[in-house]
C-alpha cells in the first residue's frame, strides 16, 4: 500500500473524482457499488443495477488497490497542454471492479507492457489544480513485485 | 407488413464545407436522393433526419426549409455514430407499419477538425492524460488491444486494414482522401494512440447522404428496376458487460444486431457479397470480422493477411475506402454507406463494382453504444 506523497494531509486533498475515497483517517481509496443480487461491481456510486436491473440493492465496497491489467494503449497525442506519451490502461481489480488510468512507472514502449501483468494503485497529489488553486489527489496504476 | 425497398440513394463527396450550412447540406443530399428516385418533395409523406452536432436545433426541417416546406411530420435523430443509420431505420419502420408509402431520410454532418472525446467533468481538473485517454483514438486502440491479447493480432495487421481500404479509396470519386497507402507509410506515420497511427483514424469531414424509401405497393405502382430491397433493419444497445462502463463496448452489441439481421434477412454471413462496416480506426474493421460472422474471431489477423476482406477477396469490406478514406461525418455516416452497397447491387458501382453483387450489409456503431445493421438485396 502507498501513501500518498507531499507534506500535507490527503484531508487538505480534494478527490480528482468522486469515486476516490479519501478517509478522515487512513488511507484513501477507490469505491464501488456492488448489487447484493447478482454480485455486479460497479464504480462509483449508483441506486440500480444495471446487470439484473434490481433497485435499491446496492451497497458501497471498498476496491482493492490490487489489480490486473486487462488492455493498455500508449497516447502520443492528446489536446492541448496535455502531457504525451502516456500509458492509458484498463485495469481489473481484484474481487471486482474495472478503472482506467495512468499506468506509471513503466516505458511507454508497447514491448516493455505486458497486458495481464499485476498492478497497483498508487495514491499522488495531482500535477494539476483548479482555477481556484485547490489541490488533488489523483490515482495511478504501476507494475506490482 | 409491407416489403420496404430504397427508390433512390445518393451522397455528396464528403470533405470540408465550412462556407455552408447543416441544413444547405442535408439538403444537397436529399435532392440527390429524390432526383435518384425520380421524385419530389411534394412525395415524400415523412422525412427523418440523422445529425448529432445539432441535435436541439431542429436540422430536418430546416432542411424542408431549403427544399420544400410542405408541412410533413420531421422527426430528428441523433445516435452517435449511428444517427444515420437511425434515421433510415426510423423511416423503414414506418413503411413496415403501413404508416407512410414513401418517405425521406437525410444523414448530415459538418465537423471542426481534431481528435473527438475525451471531454472531462464540469468541476475539478481535467482528468485527460491524468486518468487515462477519453479520446476515440485510444478507445478504440484499448478495444483493438483486446482482440490483440485474446487472438495475438498485430500492430501490422491493424496497419493492413488502412494499406486495403486506402487502396479502394482509389476508385471511389466521392472519397475524401483516395491516396495510396503502403504498409510502411502506414506503420511510420505518426503514433496517435498505439497501436493507431495517423493513417489509421478516420477523418472528421463534412457531409451527407440521404435516402427514399417506399413502400412494395407504391413501387409497383411507381415501377422501377433500381430498387434495392432492404432484407433486415437492426438496432441495439449495449448489454451489461463487466467492463463495459469504463470500457466501451462495440463487440457485444455488433453480434447481437448481426445475429438479428440474419434471421430477419434469412440469410446467413455465407450469403452476403460485401459488407461496409464501420472503421472509425482500423483496429476496429479487426474486431468486426468476428462480430458480423464473417470469420472466426481468431482468423481476423489472417483474414486481413490473406486479403480475404479486399476487393476480389472471399468477402469485401469497405470497398468504398471505408470511413478510414472517405472520411467520416457522423450523422451521414450510416446512410453513405447505405448508398455504397446499394451502387453495388444496382450494378452501378463502375471501376469499384463487385460483380454479380446479390446481398450487402451495412454496419455503424455510435460509441455509448448503439449498433445499426443493415442486409440489402438486389432486386
Amino acid at each position: 500500500m502507498s501513501e500518498p506523497s507531499g507534506s500535507n494531509s490527503a484531508s487538505a486533498l480534494l478527490p480528482v473524482v468522486p469515486f476516490l475515497k479519501i478517509p478522515e483517517t487512513g488511507d484513501p481509496y477507490l469505491e464501488g457499488h456492488k448489487c447484493q443480487d447478482c454480485g455486479a461491481v460497479f464504480i462509483g456510486e449508483r441506486d440500480n443495477c444495471s446487470s439484473c436491473a434490481s433497485r435499491d440493492h446496492l451497497k458501497p465496497v471498498r476496491l482493492s488497490n490490487d489489480g490486473e491489467l486487462y488492455v493498455f494503449s500508449i497516447v502520443h497525442r492528446s489536446f492541448p497542454g496535455i502531457e504525451v506519451p502516456y500509458v492509458s490502461a484498463v485495469v481489473d481489480l481484484e474481487g471486482g471492479g474495472t478503472v482506467k488510468g495512468n499506468l506509471i512507472n513503466v516505458e511507454p514502449d508497447p514491448e516493455k507492457i505486458k497486458m495481464g501483468m499485476p498492478v497497483e494503485v498508487v495514491y499522488q497529489t495531482a500535477p494539476r489544480k483548479d482555477a481556484e488553486g485547490n489541490e488533488y489527489l489523483t490515482y495511478y496504476f504501476q507494475p506490482r513485485g | 407488413m409491407s416489403d420496404v425497398y430504397i427508390l433512390g440513394v445518393d451522397m455528396i463527396k464528403f470533405g470540408r464545407f465550412p462556407e455552408t450550412s447543416v441544413p444547405k447540406l442535408g439538403a444537397t443530399a436529399a435532392l440527390m436522393a429524390l432526383d435518384d428516385a425520380g421524385l419530389n418533395i411534394k412525395d415524400m409523406e415523412a422525412l427523418y433526419c440523422g445529425n448529432l452536432g445539432q441535435a436541439g436545433a431542429m436540422v430536418g426541417q430546416r432542411v424542408l426549409a431549403e427544399i420544400g416546406q410542405t408541412g410533413i411530420p420531421v422527426v430528428n435523430c441523433a445516435n452517435a455514430c449511428a444517427t444515420g443509420a437511425t434515421a433510415f431505420r426510423e423511416g423503414w419502420m414506418a413503411i413496415k407499419a403501413g404508416v407512410y408509402d414513401v418517405v425521406l431520410a437525410v444523414g448530415v454532418e459538418q465537423m471542426g477538425k481534431g481528435l473527438l472525446g475525451g471531454g472531462g467533468p464540469k468541476k475539478g481538473i481535467p482528468t485527460e492524460g491524468l486518468l487515462g485517454s477519453g479520446t476515440m483514438p485510444c478507445v478504440f486502440a484499448e478495444a483493438g488491444m483486446e482482440h490483440s491479447r485474446k487472438y495475438g493480432t498485430s500492430f501490422e495487421q491493424f496497419a493492413k486494414v488502412s494499406v486495403k481500404n486506402h487502396h479502394h479509396s482509389t476508385l471511389n470519386p466521392k472519397a475524401m482522401y483516395q491516396i495510396e497507402t503502403p504498409l510502411d507509410t502506414v506503420m511510420n506515420a505518426e503514433m496517435i494512440s498505439y497501436p493507431n497511427t495517423k493513417l489509421m483514424c478516420s477523418v472528421n469531414v463534412d457531409g451527407s447522404a440521404a435516402a427514399v424509401l417506399i413502400s412494395e405497393r407504391k413501387l409497383k405502382e411507381i415501377g422501377s428496376k433500381r430498387a434495392v430491397k432492404v432484407r433486415a433493419s437492426i438496432l441495439t444497445s449495449d448489454p451489461y458487460q463487466e467492463r463495459n462502463l469504463t470500457m466501451p463496448d462495440v463487440n457485444t452489441c455488433t453480434q447481437q444486431a448481426a445475429a438479428k439481421a440474419y434471421e430477419m434477412a434469412g440469410v446467413g454471413p455465407e450469403d452476403i457479397d460485401l459488407v461496409e462496416l464501420h472503421d472509425c480506426f482500423a483496429t476496429a474493421e479487426i474486431l468486426h470480422y468476428g462480430n458480423l460472422g464473417l470469420g472466426k474471431p481468431e482468423d481476423a489477423g489472417r483474414m486481413i493477411d490473406e486479403g480475404e476482406t479486399a476487393h476480389g477477396g472471399r468477402i469485401p469490406v469497405n470497398v468504398s475506402g471505408g470511413l478510414l478514406s472517405k472520411g467520416h461525418p457522423l450523422g451521414a455516416t450510416g446512410i453513405a454507406n447505405i448508398y455504397e452497397v446499394s451502387t453495388h447491387l444496382r450494378g452501378e458501382a463502375g471501376k469499384r463494382q463487385v460483380e454479380g453483387a446479390t446481398f450487402g450489409l451495412t454496419h455503424v456503431i455510435g460509441l455509448g453504444s448503439a449498433c445499426g445493421i443493415h442486409i440489402l438485396e438486389k432486386v
